[in-house]
């Protein structure tokens, strides 16, 4: 039974997206040190690459794994004990493994621990991508632009934290899991959006990022079906995913939604994020991903752009201000405004947001007048807009876009009026 | 088991002008923690204010010089702490939420864990 390189290779790939989580999370429980428990679970995917071309690929590749790392973890423990100071330990209850459900509980486990709200924000969108999603440090710090050693830094400080601070090991009792629950969701909601437009690279979208945040959410909302959250986070996810593969044309241009081919949106995907919506929108009130998910499928239930159901995206955003003001949300709302009255009442709906230091450096206020200012065909204008807009983005594909339009404004600011 | 120290930290102008009454309630708030927490309290105490803080500091050449007030000047100074003993960084934060300094937005928590020797 023995596997072709090509067959072990995308074996051992895909056990890494699956299983990741739940092998290096059950090696922690046994080691107590996540460094360790890391080292461990590398060697077993090493091992992997190595065995199941010779035996095939086993039926439960995670069981396997985390068989190898954690038999490797015991003999290291056995052979470096004394040489190794492993101080302090994780705390972590003892758990007695259970065959079926162990590895999703240990991915829990490990998901509530890096994202423990005694650790900083940046901290926990780190050690999730670097433990939980098993992302190398390197394509963490590309991530959220920072040098590599940067980011190394602040796993290695956040490890201590968790190590000296006791931070435990254990998804919360239900006393504090609502309010623990909200901090894992931001984390994955960070992640899918960071990917979904990547800040920096040739690439907009940044598939190991959104995928990772859908598993995420997927555990979580399978792990909690009650919480209302946990299901209008995965719709949104899913209702934006949905559209990422026509964002942009074959030779990588930026496709704005209202260019998209929307016989191309991946309608099971569709179909999945509207019935989880359906279900978040019974809650009273809404949870913000919900309004969120729900202006999402507005569009992709939408025939084509002209039929969007504008009046009721605005609708949406007042709702949203009045629960969670917020700048950008505002900024929304007024291209919405623009959307549904023209382009001028668009113009008119940013102009009160020019003055917020918050967006001055948020490029899509820049771009969203801009584009409203070369509807009305007003060039000069919109000359200096897109010129605004494209100093405050360093991805390509975006600033490809953005530079297309302002050649094409340009040319249209010498053009004689008639 | 591990032993953490709870730091409590307040804006001292705003500690004086509460009335009799208020700090009657806060009392309380202080005992209910003492009573929920046991034996997990180790020590604890109120420190005078800190405009009765004496700092001593060494120069480069090994000097020492002794000053008038906290080490580090701040608005809002250290008023007190509490040296507990928990399972976990969680346990510490279920107890210290007891603490009738988070009824107020003047006053706030430190918690730090204590190095074991040994």
């Amino acid at each position: 039974m023995s596997a072709t390189e090509d067959e072990v290779v995308a074996a051992v790939a895909e056990a890494h997206r699956r299983d990741w989580a739940g092998v290096l999370g059950s090696t922690a429980q046994l080691t107590r040190d996540l460094d360790l428990a890391e080292e461990c679970a590398q060697d077993a995917y090493a091992q992997a690459l190595e065995t199941w071309g010779e035996r095939g690929v086993p039926d439960r590749p995670g069981a396997w794994l985390t068989t190898c790392a954690r038999n490797r973890a015991l003999d290291l423990m056995r052979r470096e004990s004394v040489f190794r100071r492993r101080m302090p330990l994780l705390v972590a209850d003892e758990v007695v493994p259970g065959p079926e459900d162990a590895l999703n509980d240990d991915r829990l486990r490990l998901i509530f621990t890096c994202t423990h709200p005694a650790l900083s924000p940046d901290a926990r969108v780190a050690l999730t991508l670097r433990l939980v999603c098993g992302l190398s440090t390197p394509e963490v710090a590309r991530a959220f632009l920072v040098p590599p050693a940067t980011m190394a830094a602040r796993i290695t400080r956040a490890k201590k934290k968790i190590a000296a601070a006791r931070i435990p090991y254990r998804v919360p009792g239900p006393d504090q899991l609502e309010e623990r629950v909200g901090a894992v969701l931001e984390v994955v909601h960070l992640i899918f959006t960071t990917g979904h437009t990547a800040p920096l690279g040739a690439h907009l979208v940044r598939r190991d990022l959104t995928d990772s945040a859908i598993r995420l959410a997927r555990v979580l909302h399978l792990f909690m079906p009650a919480n209302a959250e946990t299901g209008a986070l995965l719709a949104l996810l899913l209702l934006n995913a949905a559209r990422q593969e026509t964002r942009t044309t074959g030779s990588g241009r930026l496709l704005l939604l209202s260019e998209q081919d929307r016989s191309r949106w991946d309608r099971q995907l569709i179909g999945e994020g509207q019935a989880l919506l359906t279900e978040a929108l019974r809650r009273r009130p809404p949870s913000r991903y919900a309004l969120q998910a729900a202006i999402a499928a507005l569009h992709a239930e939408a025939p084509s752009w002209a039929d969007t159901d504008w009046a009721e995206i605005v609708d949406i955003y007042d709702v949203m201000l009045r629960l969670w003001p917020s700048p950008v949300v505002e900024l929304n709302r007024a291209v919405a405004v623009g959307l549904r009255d023209g382009p001028q009442a668009g113009l008119d709906a940013l102009a009160p947001l020019l003055a917020d230091p918050v967006l001055a450096t948020y490029g899509y206020l820049s771009a969203a007048r801009a584009e409203f200012l070369r509807r009305l065909e007003n060039w000069p204008q919109a000359v200096t807009a897109y010129e605004e807009a494209l100093t405050l983005t360093d991805n390509e594909v975006e600033r490809a876009f953005l530079t297309e339009r302002l050649i094409e404004v340009r040319e249209g600011a010498l053009r004689p009026s008639c | 088991m591990a032993k953490y120290m709870i730091l409590i930290y307040g804006d001292a102008e705003q500690w004086d002008s509460m009335t009799g009454e208020q700090w009657e309630a806060h009392n309380a708030g202080h005992a209910a923690f003492a009573a929920k927490a046991g034996t997990r309290v180790l020590d604890g105490r109120q420190l005078e204010p800190v405009p009765t803080a004496t700092s001593l500091r060494a120069d480069a050449r090994g000097q020492v010089h002794t000053t008038d007030g906290p080490f580090l000047e701040t608005k809002e100074g250290l008023g007190g702490y509490y040296l507990v003993e928990a399972a976990d960084l969680d346990e510490v934060l279920e107890l210290a939420r007891l603490l009738p300094e988070l009824n107020h937005t003047h006053s706030g928590l430190e918690i730090r864990p204590v190095v074991e020797h040994g």
